[in-house]
């Protein structure tokens, strides 16, 4: 069927400034990924799962430009012991990464893996298969036109985390990313992410996990008030494995993270959870489908968001429990604490379920600050604007405490704090 | 120390009054007790007094050591010594407390200009207090008030009372909810405060608290008004005989 014309005519405009690299044993999926945009074409305003976020500044052909922020703070993660590796606006940086190389570890960059790669298995194939039931035309945008990127192999427990460093230096960037991470059986790692990346950022993550496999994430998405960013995780999960993501999001004009995961073998975990602040010019929308096809798997959704000034938040979160995945586990909890009248927190929780014996539940919630609690910290001698503080911390802890790392919880509990104190003043 | 002086409150929200002319003194070193039937206004007593936001005073005063407390947000109230045992403790998901206890303590401290406590000393007197109320390091490690018994809440009402050592406690039924041994456990942590320099007001429904927190005064409140003063014999009197007698002779 034939594209409207607008949405036509958008994707044409897209396409026609982007260049394919050339990227030997990628090169047909690339292909393949490129003819499917040509035939979803690119989000538009009128698409049923971009209702609540508007895709045009993410769409338009050139992206628009973000100043850049600098500051003498530690970045997040600065204490952790890990293994960099840096982008900036989207280019590997060499100087700026560690070796890569590490036990139980390989990693290859995507600009120039050789020939035959093991990736190739998997790149733009999970992607693939999370464009069913719904099109994610941005991930396909982005299997066909990333530049760079990395390809992680774990066949073991990695002795510490590989951590992806995005630097943001030029104010008109448009930077595409697209990794690939395998996890093979019995090994576990923690992947790091933070940082704003460019002006206008499309990441693209694929995960395979095999029977026993581990593999955290936790990402806080960088400062850089203006940039935008459309980013999609795809995970595939065997049995009695485990996969948990986090994500902090602290600002940024315009952020839509997806997140697809499919167990694929019984009792496997994945717990994908989110918080984001967000003041005044904010849009945040997390998109979430996770689909139950195996026996006994177990799934965690909890999105928190504190919002202020008239800022936004989104929510898109499913469960779909495919015939026979009996014993599923599933639960979603999306919440917002609005700190003011003028925010909005748009959610549509989903659950789609044909086996019979599964136990699923669902919530959402849109709050202000709780009085009696606000009144209990200020009788005790807190103030105010510290108690409020305090209760929006505690708000965000459900989603936070999904890290299984406490270190890395201080990390990320670090950032909130220095949010809400800069709010402050 | 505290003077309360022809209090009348009513309620923001409706025209109900609830205060109608309370007049009280707590001196330095004494304790005073309150007591009355359910709906004479005790609590709202304690929620004017502590700064709980629904309540409009129409007419009167209440002073610390001379100083409005009406006027003051319910932080500044707590900086200049006033504390209230809540009846109901609130629950605190998320915030642990521990970090709760440290962030009041120093707010205080910063809000009299004094120096802020460090981890250190800070976690060493938290328990050597927690050791005498028998709260363990689980307690203050799990979020506030999160999941704790009746009992359990109340002893952290009175390690928060131990930690910030406020001059005026204000104790409202304190007692309600608590087993005998419980009871005994609160009291001693309240009796361990009693000092010259510092005042209590218990309010309680029934005279058992007091005989193990003694007051030096027992007030009957009723319709928004103390309506007679005594000593602890009093509360012996509403125990054996009710308010009625007293509400009759008074009338």
């Amino acid at each position: 069927m034939a594209l409207p014309k607008v949405k036509q005519d958008a994707t044409d405009a897209r396409l026609a400034v982007l260049d394919m690299p050339s990227g030997g044993w990628s090169d047909s999926a690339r292909q393949n990924a490129l003819s499917r945009v040509r035939s979803m074409g690119l989000p538009s305003a009128r698409d049923e799962y971009w209702k609540y976020t508007k895709p045009e500044t993410l769409v338009q052909p050139v992206a628009p430009s973000a100043a850049t922020f600098h500051s003498d703070e530690t970045p997040v993660f600065g204490d952790v012991d890990r293994l960099k590796i840096v982008f900036v606006d989207g280019v590997f940086d060499a100087e700026a990464s560690d070796a890569m190389a590490m036990e139980h570890v390989t990693i290859d960059r995507l600009a120039d893996a050789p020939d035959i790669h093991w990736a190739k298995d998997i790149y733009g194939e999970l992607e693939t298969r999370g464009q069913t039931p719904v099109h994610r035309p941005l991930a396909a945008l982005n299997t066909a036109f990333a530049s760079d990127g990395v390809l992680i192999h774990v066949t073991g427990k990695a002795p510490k985390p590989i951590s992806l460093l995005y630097r943001h230096e030029a104010e008109e960037s448009d930077a595409i990313l697209h990794h690939v991470v395998k996890v093979e059986s019995g090994a576990e790692l923690t992947i790091l992410e933070n940082g704003p990346a460019a002006a206008r950022f499309n990441k693209c993550m694929e995960i395979e996990i095999a029977d026993g496999g581990i593999l955290h994430h936790v990402r806080a998405q960088g400062r850089d008030h203006q940039r935008r960013a459309a980013t999609a995780m795809f995970a595939r999960l065997g049995a009695e494995s485990v996969f948990k993501s986090f994500t902090l999001t602290a600002n940024g004009v315009l952020t839509r993270n997806e997140m697809v995961v499919e167990l694929t073998g019984d009792d496997a975990i994945a717990h994908v959870a989110g918080a984001c602040v967000g003041d005044g010019d904010f849009h945040h929308d997390d998109t979430v489908f996770i689909t139950h096809d195996a026996l006994n798997c177990e799934s965690r959704q909890v999105f928190k968001k504190v919002l202020r000034n008239g800022a936004t938040g989104v929510f898109q979160g499913k469960i779909l429990v495919k015939e026979g995945a009996q014993k599923t586990d599933g639960y979603q909890i999306s919440q917002s604490l609005l700190l003011d009248d003028d925010s909005q927190f748009l959610a549509k929780p989903e659950l789609e379920i044909y086996a019979d014996d599964v136990a699923c539940s669902h919530g959402s919630t849109s709050g202000a600050i709780d009085e009696e609690g606000l009144f209990y910290l200020r009788s005790r001698g807190i103030e105010e604007g510290p108690a409020t503080d305090l209760l929006t911390i505690a708000f965000l802890a459900e989603a936070v405490m999904e890290i299984e790392d406490e270190a890395l919880q201080d990390e990320i509990n670090g950032r909130v704090d220095a949010w809400l104190s800069r709010r402050r003043g | 120390m505290l003077d309360i002086k022809n209090l009348h409150v009513q309620l923001e929200e409706e025209d109900k009054q609830i205060l109608k002319g309370v007049d009280l003194t707590v001196e330095a070193g004494k304790v005073h007790a309150i007591m009355g039937p359910n709906g004479s206004g005790k609590s709202t007593l304690s929620y004017v007094l502590s700064g709980r936001d629904g309540y409009e005073v129409t007419e009167g005063s209440a002073t610390l050591d001379g100083e409005d407390v009406l006027d003051m947000e319910p932080e500044e109230r707590a900086a200049a010594g006033i504390f209230l045992a809540f009846q109901y403790p609130v629950e605190i998901p998320g915030v642990g407390n521990m970090t709760f206890l440290r962030t009041a303590v120093n707010a205080q401290r910063k809000a009299r200009g004094e120096d802020e406590m460090s981890a250190t000393d800070f976690l060493k007197l938290v328990r050597a207090k927690a050791k005498d109320l028998k709260i363990d390091a689980d307690m203050l490690k799990r979020p506030v008030n999160v999941g704790f018994s009746g009992g359990e809440k109340k002893r952290n009402e009175i390690l928060q009372m131990a930690m910030l050592e406020p001059k005026m406690c204000i104790l409202d039924e304190t007692d309600s909810g608590l087993d005998v041994d419980a009871m005994k456990l609160v009291a001693d942590g309240v009796n361990a405060l009693r000092d010259e320099g510092r005042g209590f007001l218990v309010i309680t429904h029934y005279q058992r608290l007091l005989d193990h927190i003694q007051p030096d005064y027992v007030h009957i409140m009723a319709d928004g008004k103390i309506v007679k003063t005594g000593g602890p014999e009093l509360a012996l009197e509403v125990e054996n005989n009710g308010y009625a007698d007293i509400l009759a002779e008074v009338a």
